[in-house]
């Protein structure tokens, strides 16, 4: 019986050494997207993994570590948090993006909000913040 | 096995924090800038929780549920001023 028991915690052992390890990592993959990449949106995509993924795997490897039950609702609540979050800042991030012009459009393979823009810009007089908005959240 | 992947995450998450730090400080634009730094409060966030794990505490682990809450508010703040001031500059 002891042995068995043994076997499983270093199972358990390893299972979370591996999510950490892999936590890590996809620190290490958001960083390099952001050097390599071009333009912000691009950027954007590779910023979310250690947000989500790379949370997700390191809080399921805190609660393997700690080896009780009631920690795990309080990290099911830390990454419920920041999957609501996390979209709200990207939302905003790349709205402003894509309305200071910080994209390369010849990267783009189809730009839907463009023609949005298009027909806000000829009905209201390319004035003001109120039209552009309400087309695009339409 | 601990110390090894204690010494190992920090190797990686360091080069993590020194990119985004680069990308920080390079930036050319400020939303350029604003996303790096949520990057780095991600990847302190799994600084934290990697301490917790190896060690077997739960001492941050509030300040990890709190840096969930209320990290956002920063880059939706500043996403909203650049968006406000290309704005006006475009009108003038």
């Amino acid at each position: 019986m002891n042995p068995e028991t043994l076997s499983g915690d270093t199972v358990i052992d390893a299972v979370s050494a591996v999510f950490m390890v892999a936590g890590a990592l996809m620190s290490l993959a958001a960083a390099v997207g952001l050097l390599r990449f071009p333009d912000l949106m691009t950027r954007m995509h590779a910023a979310t993994k250690p947000q989500v993924l790379g949370l997700f795997l390191l809080l399921f490897a805190l609660g393997l570590q700690m080896r009780s039950w009631w920690v795990w609702p309080v990290l099911v609540v830390a990454w419920i948090f920041q999957l609501l979050t996390v979209p709200v800042s990207a939302h905003m991030v790349g709205r402003a993006g894509y309305r200071t012009k910080h994209l390369h459009p010849e990267l783009l393979s189809t730009d839907e909000l463009e023609a949005v823009v298009q027909q806000a810009a000829g009905k209201r007089g390319f004035s003001d913040d109120d039209g552009d908005e309400a087309s695009a959240g339409r | 096995m601990m110390q090894l992947v204690l010494t190992v995450t920090a190797v990686v998450l360091s080069l993590a924090a020194g990119g985004a730090i680069i990308r920080i400080a390079r930036g050319p634009s400020l939303l350029d800038r604003v996303l790096a730094a949520d990057v780095l409060l991600a990847i302190v966030g799994a600084a934290l929780c990697i301490d917790m794990a190896a060690n077997r505490h739960l001492n941050n682990l509030m300040l990890l549920v709190a840096v969930s809450l209320i990290g956002f508010v920063g880059s939706v703040t500043v996403a909203r001023f650049v968006a406000d001031r290309r704005e006006k500059t475009r009108e003038s």
